[in-house]
């Protein structure tokens, strides 16, 4: 006696709704073991792969004691000594992340991170950059003391000059301060999500010497994998790397 | 007093009360200290492609070799 079974799916049919949809998308594009790895390729064990993760641990502390300052007001961080440490941790911390910022374009750029469909990664750290410079501006000028006048009435012969004067008032203290503490940190925060986890789906970008085809073809010595693959993908993964 | 004791000393160290130092060469009009940053830019990012990673060496033989790097 037989039993009659259902046929196997050929393919998978797709979600009903949008949110199953969205999920079946977003877990193609980042599976769990890609956006949560375990372990990263063994290049990444040097220095200059470290400055990503350090302008993100400024960025941190920048919002962090940003949020303190946006709900203390400037009396607080003019006039108490509390109030002083916190604008010094907010001031110092942005020069970090610059600092940081700059010495991690300067790495990508001289190994060419837009390798291996990396374009978008490479876009989304470009724009950061930008659209952080008008964030840090924004802080300067609402600092509410004759150090802001001052950067503030520059600045407007600055803008002025390229023609963008009629849209942003940069001696308006409230437009200044709205674009500094809600929609320019919204676009770096996000920005910067956006990068990350492009990072995480592309892999970190391999050195030249590890990205070349003679290299990659040719067989390791003790019988490992091989060191990488001719399109820039990132080679066999060791553990032991935190990203 | 101490407080005030160690801000005397910085004051000596970091003597802020003047214009500040501005570097120009043609159109180009930089500050002293923005000059420094940038040359401690240059110094972090050579130092970071010079210096050894630490345990780098380790792992990169137990990937030739197959091994666990743990």
């Amino acid at each position: 006696m037989s039993t009659v079974q259902p046929p196997e799916p050929t393919a998978q049919t797709p979600k009903p709704t949008w949110t199953g949809r969205v999920r079946e998308a977003a877990v193609e594009a980042l599976p769990p073991e890609k956006l949560l790895p375990d372990s990263q390729p063994t290049y990444v064990a040097s220095w200059i792969y470290i400055f990503g993760v350090a302008s993100i641990a400024a960025l941190i502390v920048i919002v962090g004691s940003g949020t303190i300052l946006a709900l203390k007001g400037p009396a607080w961080w003019h006039d108490t000594g509390v109030g002083h440490f916190f604008n010094s941790v907010h001031l110092w911390a942005v020069e970090l992340f610059f600092f940081a910022m700059v010495v991690h374009l300067w790495g990508k750029y001289w190994m060419a991170a837009w390798r291996g469909g990396r374009t978008r990664v490479w876009i989304t750290g470009a724009i950061t950059f930008l659209v952080a410079v008008p964030t840090a501006l924004t802080g300067y000028v609402s600092q509410q003391n004759f150090d802001a006048q001052w950067i503030a009435t520059q600045a407007k012969d600055g803008l002025n000059s390229v023609g963008v004067g009629a849209f942003f008032n940069v001696t308006n203290f409230g437009q200044m301060y709205s674009y500094h503490v809600f929609l320019l940190p919204l676009a770096v925060v996000g920005l910067v999500a956006a990068h990350v986890l492009l990072v995480r789906r592309h892999g970190v970008v391999p050195p030249f010497e590890l990205d070349r085809p003679a290299l990659a073809t040719r067989p390791p010595q003790g019988g490992g994998t091989p060191p990488a693959v001719p399109d820039g993908k990132p080679p066999s993964v060791t553990r032991g790397v935190a990203s | 007093m101490e407080h005030s004791r160690v801000m005397i000393v910085l004051a000596a160290v970091f003597n802020l009360n003047h214009p500040a130092h501005v570097v120009e060469w043609h159109f180009i009009q930089l500050s002293v200290a923005n000059l420094i940053v940038i040359a401690l830019m240059f110094v972090v990012f050579a130092l970071a492609i010079a210096l050894p990673f630490p345990g780098a060496s380790a792992r990169t033989v137990a990937r030739r070799t197959g091994e666990d790097a743990k």
